[in-house]
């Protein structure tokens, strides 16, 4: 890795970013938007006393879920494009290192990341009175290694498209399934032995698992740093099998 | 550089002199998934020159780019590059590669396309205007590569390839779409490069560029035809007219007329993929 073609690939990116309104908005005001419509789905509960609201329960997860679903989307789409551009192979032809590619679409969306999961989190709190024991910076935390591993599953996903189309078409086969069965609507153990299995190696379960116990708990748990190493090894393991699919030579 | 005594004394052609040559092929094959494209290639590319790789669409002239380039799998044979095996990566800060569909960012301005590669190269920004400079952009640096016309979008993905300032230039078909004006101007620097000493590949399908090259490589259906200078093609084909020429050394070659070897070959496997067909 050179720290120069590093940064260089990071400012590249979000400079093509900057140059696209369209996905600036979808990245930094969208999830705000669907938390609202979350927020006023259960506006009207009438809850038993002591009981937490659903917006209270499910509110961080869907802070979770946003980064991760939107930067899948972003990189696998503008990977794609590197690829069937000709840009990736001419890159391939200069001294950048695959690493520094790599990294630097990472580093760039992460810094994308973190905007997002700051205004969606200032949004849930302050607007909805969002209401959890844990900090609200781990919360923050969980949602940009979730939008890393959606980076790094992007990148790797469009190397088996050939069009944006198809591209695209990894979302209900990658990213839904791992929605549905991350403990968002049945909790895991509610689960069914087949679905409990599936739902362990899907990585956002772990994150939905950090999220219940920030929710849950005042301090940083052994539980929580625990699914976020998961998460990170699964997030290093995506980056570098989306590394083998840069290949310099084509045969 | 290595010249021993026996290099520089031999009495070979103008071009052989000097420098060793900055490609060399031996008996290089490529195949494209399983089709055999470039077969059994010989030639060199004498070090700064400017050689022409000419032949009709389809001939293989991207494909041995990109296999110099070092991004192409070679089957068989050997290629050579700047005294290094193709591809190995003490090789890319010195080459430059300017594919043919541009393959610049389009979302992004003309400067910052060329900052980025000059970055990639560890070259300055002021490094980066004077690329674009040279390919005529200048007073586009801040336009978006999109909202440019084709021609000036090529030159934007040429600027890419000067920028690194490589010992090696591989161009396909940068002049393609470009107005006469300009196309002569960009001929002129690619002269001005190769007397600085900067060796040049530059691809066309357009036989009138082929007379500003010092040596061609003539390409047509994966085989090279042959390896001259312009004059000798003209004495070759018999004609002073480039196009007629290269048509009369294809012509020369099917009849497998005059004693070369290679050539024979080719009327051979012309011959042979004929029967083939049938």
């Amino acid at each position: 890795m050179n720290p120069r073609m590093l940064a260089a690939t990071t400012a590249r990116v979000l400079n093509q970013l900057r140059h696209d309104p369209r996905s600036i908005a979808m990245i930094l005001v969208v999830p705000s938007v669907l938390l609202t419509i979350v927020y006023w789905l259960f506006e009207n509960e009438t809850l038993p006393p002591g009981m937490p609201r659903t917006f209270d329960r499910i509110g961080p997860i869907m802070l979770a879920i946003f980064p991760f679903v939107i930067m899948f989307l972003l990189t696998s789409i503008t990977m794609l494009r590197e690829r069937t551009s000709g840009t990736l192979e001419r890159l391939m032809t200069t001294p950048i290192h695959k690493a520094d590619l790599l990294f630097g679409y990472g580093v760039a969306f992460s810094l994308m990341a973190a905007l997002q999961s700051v205004v969606a989190t200032a949004v849930a709190y302050w607007i909805f009175g969002l209401d959890i024991k844990g900090n609200a910076g781990l919360v923050v935390l969980v949602a940009v290694v979730n939008a890393v591993l959606g980076v790094a599953l992007g990148l790797f996903c469009s190397a088996f498209a050939r069009t944006e189309f198809q591209a695209v078409q990894f979302m209900p086969i990658v990213v839904i399934p791992q929605i549905l069965l991350c403990g968002l609507f049945v909790p895991h153990a509610q689960m069914t032995d087949v679905f409990q299995v599936l739902s362990d190696w899907m990585p956002l379960t772990y994150s939905v698992k950090a999220l219940q116990e920030i929710t849950a708990n005042l301090d940083p748990t052994g539980e929580m740093w625990r699914d976020l190493w998961i998460m990170a090894a699964v997030l290093l393991g995506t980056l570098l099998l989306a590394s083998l699919t840069l290949r310099r030579k084509s045969s | 550089m290595s010249g021993s005594p026996s290099d520089t004394a031999s009495p070979t052609p103008a071009h052989a002199a000097g420098p060793p040559p900055a490609v060399e092929a031996e008996r290089l094959v490529v195949r494209l998934r399983r089709s055999e494209v470039l077969h059994g290639l010989d030639f060199s590319v004498p070090s700064g020159r400017v050689t022409g790789l000419l032949g009709p669409s389809g001939s293989g002239k991207s494909t041995l780019m990109r296999t110099i380039m070092g991004v192409q799998r070679i089957a068989s044979g050997t290629l050579r590059v700047l005294e290094r095996p193709a591809g190995s990566p003490a090789l890319r800060p010195l080459i430059g590669y300017m594919t043919q569909d541009a393959a610049v960012y389009s979302d992004i301005t003309v400067l910052d396309n060329v900052r980025y590669f000059a970055s990639l190269h560890g070259r300055t920004r002021a490094d980066a205007r004077e690329a674009v400079a040279a390919v005529g952009l200048s007073g586009f640096e801040k336009r978006k590569a999109a909202d440019l016309s084709g021609g000036q979008f090529s030159r934007v993905s040429l600027a890419c390839a000067l920028v690194g300032q490589p010992k090696l230039l591989v161009l396909d078909e940068p002049t393609v779409g470009l107005d006469p004006v300009l196309r002569v101007d960009l001929w002129e620097r690619f002269r001005a490069l190769a007397d600085a000493g900067t060796t040049l590949l530059v691809s066309s399908h357009v036989m009138e560029e082929a007379s500003r090259c010092d040596s061609l490589l003539l390409l047509r259906d994966g085989h090279l035809l042959a390896q001259l200078t312009p004059d000798e093609l003209r004495e070759e084909g018999r004609s002073q007219d480039l196009e007629q020429a290269f048509l009369g050394i294809i012509q020369k070659g099917e009849s497998g007329q005059q004693g070369e070897p290679g050539q024979q070959n080719l009327a051979q496997q012309y011959k042979a993929a004929k029967e083939n067909a049938v």
